[in-house]
């Protein structure tokens, strides 16, 4: 690769490719050409840097300038002021690496202090769609020595010492799960990839796939080895496409250079790759499901045992592990199991990546090491709630998980800690809520989801789950009794008990969290109908005070007419005719109108 | 891919085009070159079009090439200034493309200032 003096490197994510990166890719090199410094300037594109609202993200090598909220237009000044005459544009950059000299390093400001990357190391980092940008950082130089220096033994070995969990959920240790495929007995076996990321508002595995597709490409290749299988399957849902793109890029480049195909690294084995695009149906996640769906029957989860590594893809014995989980194996080759059990906490090892979302300054894609505490990556890198509001409480798990109130915001994020809260680690969506959101409300919601991604296999989860979103329904809108929270309770463990596969067992968790921390929210909702939090529109009404001046631009807006009342005289509200879709309180200037 | 060897040569060409990203540059060598309308005016674009190409052809992954502003001194533009880590800063001053050639062989690789074409020299 030519040596250049000046990167340009502009996140191509799909959360910044959304708000046009490409167009700034296009504009940058324009501005580029006319200055004549396309021997002296790359772009390049590259995967997530984490920082997605602030996107899209441009940043500047060597001077690390990280500009955000860059437009097409932006570019020239880039271009004109930073690359010619290497004036940074400070209007342009992240505020807080702005200092009086020149700008700090990004891995100094609070979003990016208590992070941690291993399986996000090359995102943000190396153009995706160059090999040899992955080798030069190291890449498939773990593949390379298990291949021709390790025997599959001793792979799965330094998988177990290191103490790797699954981040697909359920954090079952990696190493074991290799040890198992590696034993069953079969001549022929399978590697798959879980990438069918179904949480809702969860993106780590899509973000790793986009900016470092290499590392799972390798990991699965190692894993091969490990457990003696010769073809792999990447199941994607085809609602990322970047992802698919890149991905078959990565895969097409593999095979140039001899990491796919027949007698890698001049040995006798072989591997190769296939992906397999996946509907978008949350249940395919679940891993019985997701074989099925790759055989090309219907997704639909079957009893365990027997377990896939002994009986899976095509009844053959098959290794299933996540997105995330892949990308830690090459670190862990390269750096060592030691290493790796020097970060994280006694039971939970690594680091852990969050799609921070929700009520939250930093919305975006973090990753910390195991054992950091909740408050931290809320308040420290997630910036806490936006507009003062007050912190409520926090999701992990996404449907599966539980909401996670303040009182315990100072435990560290292991699996067994938020387990032991009514959550789960989950694959790592965290959405974070505040004041103004209903619990019961965030409850009812999540079983809306559940309900719709239901299988419909088994009773206990098609029909409680439906059961259970009718109450919750009931109770928002102010036809709950006080009776119904214990039918609620009962209902919950019958589902978890029952249900044939996660979905259905976990569905209950944002109910039970919910009524476990919020249980004065339910009952204000069944003794007072009252909604707190002023969510719930069956609860609240709208009402007019004396702060009204009879301007009559309320009753105007009104579009049901529900609101009367004389030129400078006080206003009121037939409540029988409100809608309550909040237009009055929007326009009445005097702040006269109250939902209650 | 045959061998590890294969690996490693693909990882060293590449590693050199890459090196400015990686954080750790503290060690870096820094070519910086005065690129305001003074510089620019008096030639400094081919000045600095010259070191990337010197220093691309040698490899020299461990120098990174930037620009700055007005130095002060626009009568001796264009200007350069070299910082070796642990060393004083060197000024090289009326720096043509021909005079690039010399500074990256001797100070950049062999570690020798070119004092003729110092800011002391030109005083
Ligand atoms: C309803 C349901 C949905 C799931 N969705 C995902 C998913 O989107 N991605 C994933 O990696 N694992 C998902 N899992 C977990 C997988 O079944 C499986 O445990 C995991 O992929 C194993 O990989 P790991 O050991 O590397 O975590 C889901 C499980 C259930 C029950
Ligand atoms: S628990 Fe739900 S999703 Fe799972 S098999 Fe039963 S019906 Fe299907």
């Amino acid at each position: 690769m030519e040596i250049v003096r000046s990167h340009i490197l502009v996140c191509a994510g799909t959360g910044c490719h959304a708000s046009n990166s490409d167009e700034i890719v296009e504009a940058l090199q324009k501005h580029i050409e006319t200055e004549k410094m396309d021997k002296e300037v790359r772009v390049i594109k590259t995967g997530c840097f984490g920082l997605c609202a602030l996107g899209p993200v441009v940043v500047v090598y060597p001077e690390g300038a990280f500009y955000s909220r860059v437009t097409p237009e932006d570019a020239g000044e880039i271009v004109r002021e930073h690359i010619v005459k290497g004036r940074i544009v400070t209007r342009l950059l992240y505020q807080e690496t702005v200092q009086e000299e020149g700008v700090s390093s990004l891995s100094e400001t609070p979003f990016y202090k208590k992070q941690f990357r291993v399986a996000l190391r090359n995102c943000g980092v190396i153009d995706p769609e160059n090999i040899d940008e992955y080798i030069a950082f190291d890449g498939y130089s773990a593949l390379g020595r298990a291949l021709t220096e390790q025997t599959p033994q001793e792979i799965i070995d330094i998988i177990s010492k290191s103490g790797l969990r699954g981040r697909g959920g359920a954090g079952f240790p990696t190493g074991r799960k290799w040890q198992f495929a590696a034993a069953a007995q079969g001549d022929v076996k399978y590697v798959v990839c879980n990438a069918d990321e179904g949480d809702p508002g969860a993106f780590m595995d899509r973000s790793v796939l986009e900016g470092d597709p290499h590392s799972v490409v390798e990991a699965m290749t190692i894993a091969g080895y490990a457990i003696g299988a010769h073809e792999g399957y990447l199941y994607v849902r085809a609602e990322y496409p970047i992802a698919v793109k890149r991905l078959e890029i990565a895969i097409r480049q593999a095979r140039e250079y001899g990491f796919l195909g027949k007698g890698i690294f001049g040995t006798g084995f072989d591997f190769d790759l296939i992906i397999r695009l996946g509907a978008g149906a949350f249940v395919c996640g679940e891993e019985t499901a997701l074989l099925a769906s790759i055989e090309g029957r219907r997704g639909e989860p079957r009893p365990r045992p027997p377990f896939p590594a002994v009986k899976g893809l095509f009844a053959k014995p098959t290794l299933l592990n996540n997105v995330e989980t892949y990308a830690n194996i090459p670190w862990i080759l390269q750096n060592g199991w030691e290493e790796f059990t020097k970060i994280g906490t006694e039971k939970s090892k690594g680091t852990k990546v969050f799609a921070l979302g929700g009520k939250i300054h930093n919305t975006g894609l973090v990753e910390v090491p195991m054992g950091t505490t909740l408050r931290e990556v809320v308040e420290e890198i997630g910036g806490g709630c936006p507009g003062g509001k007050a912190f409520k409480a926090a999701q992990t798990g996404g449907p599966s998980g539980g909401c996670i109130p303040a009182e315990h915001l100072d435990i560290p994020i292991e699996y067994e800690t938020l387990m032991s809260i009514g959550s789960m680690m989950g694959s790592g969506g965290l959405i974070v809520m505040d004041e103004d959101n209903c619990m019961v409300d965030i409850a009812r919601y999540f079983l809306d989801f559940t309900v719709d991604e239901s299988c419909g296999k088994c009773a206990p989860c098609r029909i409680g789950t439906r059961r259970l979103y009718q109450l919750l329904e009931k109770i928002t809108g102010g036809g709950g009794t006080p009776e119904d929270l214990d039918t609620l309770e009962v209902l919950c463990k019958h589902i978890s008990e029952n249900s044939l596969c996660g979905l259905g067992q976990t569905a209950p968790n944002p109910v039970l969290s919910t009524l476990r921390y919020f249980r004065d929210e339910y009952e204000a909702h069944v003794r007072d109908k009252k909604c707190p939090a002023r969510v719930c529109k069956d609860l609240l009404q709208y009402k007019i005070t004396d702060a009204c001046i009879g301007c009559t631009a309320c009753a105007r807006v009104c579009p049901t007419d529900a609101i009367t009342g004389k030129v400078k005289e006080l206003h009121v509200i037939d409540q029988a005719k409100c809608i309550k879709c909040g237009a009055c309180e929007e326009k009445c200037k005097f702040k006269a109108i109250i939902k209650e | 891919m045959k061998s590890l060897e294969e690996l490693k040569a693909i990882r060293e060409k590449t590693l050199a085009g890459i090196q400015l990203r990686k954080e750790d540059g503290a060690d870096n060598v820094r070519v910086v070159v005065g690129m305001a309308t003074c510089g620019i005016a008096a030639g400094a674009r081919p000045v600095l079009g010259a070191f990337v190409d010197e220093i691309g052809k040698r490899g020299l992954s461990h120098v990174s090439v930037t620009q700055t502003g007005c130095i002060g001194v626009c009568r001796l533009e264009p200007v350069v200034e070299v910082y070796v880590p642990g060393e004083e800063k060197v000024t090289y001053v009326k720096m043509t493309p021909e005079m690039v050639q010399r500074i990256v062989a001797e100070h950049l690789v062999n570690q020798q200032i070119v004092s003729e074409y110092t800011i002391g020299a030109a005083e």
